[in-house]
């Protein structure tokens, strides 16, 4: 048997970055298997799991809110309430909010643009199963493309929030591309299991695309996938 | 029976949508304040009574016509 993990990615109709992730997972290491949305069991032997990028049913009513009834998405919430890693990059992260995977919304942009374009991050923590190759602190530069991704919660979730340390990545003072409160770029669940964020690690795992930096985070996700396989969560 | 939902972004919350239009309507040289953006639902339920259809819009509220994170409704029930 293969000693590379097995990562699920799970295919919406309207996931656009679908390729991407599964070529960044496989140059860090992974196995990378699709899962369509439609399954109502996932294939065996995940380590991990990604909610890609893209615009998951046309983004209608509000991103992310038609998904989350996607049959694959009661696997994968049994998925993550068993212990198992679930990472929701951008729509995917977007569908984990409306799922109540992960705390907080996702907004249009501030500006009401769509924005494309490298941002400075800062890991906020690297003691999550998604940043343990990071440093605290480390500044990350990885791109965002989106039109809604303006992370929101109430001071009094935030406050919650910032309590459990659940908020893992921030963009750099003065980066924020969509008016997300309080620079949140990226948060993960009160267990630590889940995460999700707005940048594309997948867009940047490649010296030649300007920046490597995203493969810190995905390859983080595989050294926890290879551990979740080992003892077969 | 028929149902309409508005819903609406919760005051405090930015609603860049509403601000956009507002400086829209003042370049037209309309005289307005603050704009709020929302969204219709129109819907036609089988339901037995107009309380039993509340109910149910209600739920669907609850469970994806708004989110109460950032959203509030109003609901409205006629024949």
């Amino acid at each position: 048997m293969s000693d590379k993990p097995r990562v699920g990615i799970v295919v919406f109709p309207g996931s656009n970055d679908v390729d991407d992730a599964a070529w960044a997972l496989g140059a860090v290491g992974a196995e990378p298997v699709l899962v369509w949305h439609a399954e109502e069991t996932l294939p065996p032997g995940l380590g991990a799991i990604v909610l890609p990028g893209g615009f998951s049913y046309g983004d209608y009513l509000r991103c992310g809110a038609i998904a989350r009834f996607a049959p694959a998405m009661g696997a994968v919430s049994e998925f993550a309430a068993a212990g198992g890693h679930v990472l929701g990059i951008c729509n995917g992260f977007q569908i984990l909010c409306e799922a109540g995977l992960l705390p907080g919304v996702l907004r249009p942009n501030a500006s009401l643009s769509f924005v494309c374009r490298d941002v400075d991050l800062r890991v906020e923590r690297a003691d999550t199963p998604f940043t343990s190759r990071c440093e605290p602190g480390q500044r990350l530069t990885i791109p965002v493309k989106h039109g809604e991704g303006c992370w929101f919660a109430d001071p009094a979730l935030l406050a919650e929030l910032e309590a459990r340390n659940q908020i893992v990545l921030r963009y750099e003072s003065g980066s924020c591309p969509n008016g997300a409160v309080d620079d949140v770029a990226g948060v993960v669940n009160e267990r630590g299991n889940v995460m999700g964020l707005m940048p594309h690690p997948e867009h940047a795992v490649d010296p030649l695309l300007g920046s490597a930096d995203g493969a810190l985070l995905l390859a983080s996700l595989v050294d926890a996938a290879r551990e979740n396989a080992a003892v077969a969560v | 029976m028929k149902a309409t939902v508005l819903v609406r972004p919760k005051s405090g919350i930015l609603d860049p949508q509403g601000e956009a239009v507002e400086s829209s309507l003042r370049q037209l040289g309309f005289d307005v304040g603050a704009a709020r953006v929302g969204r219709v639902v129109d819907l036609e339920i089988d339901a037995a009574s107009a309380d039993d259809a509340r109910a149910a819009v209600e739920r669907m509220c609850e469970q994806l016509l708004a989110n109460p994170l950032i959203e509030s409704y109003e609901i409205e029930v006629r024949a």
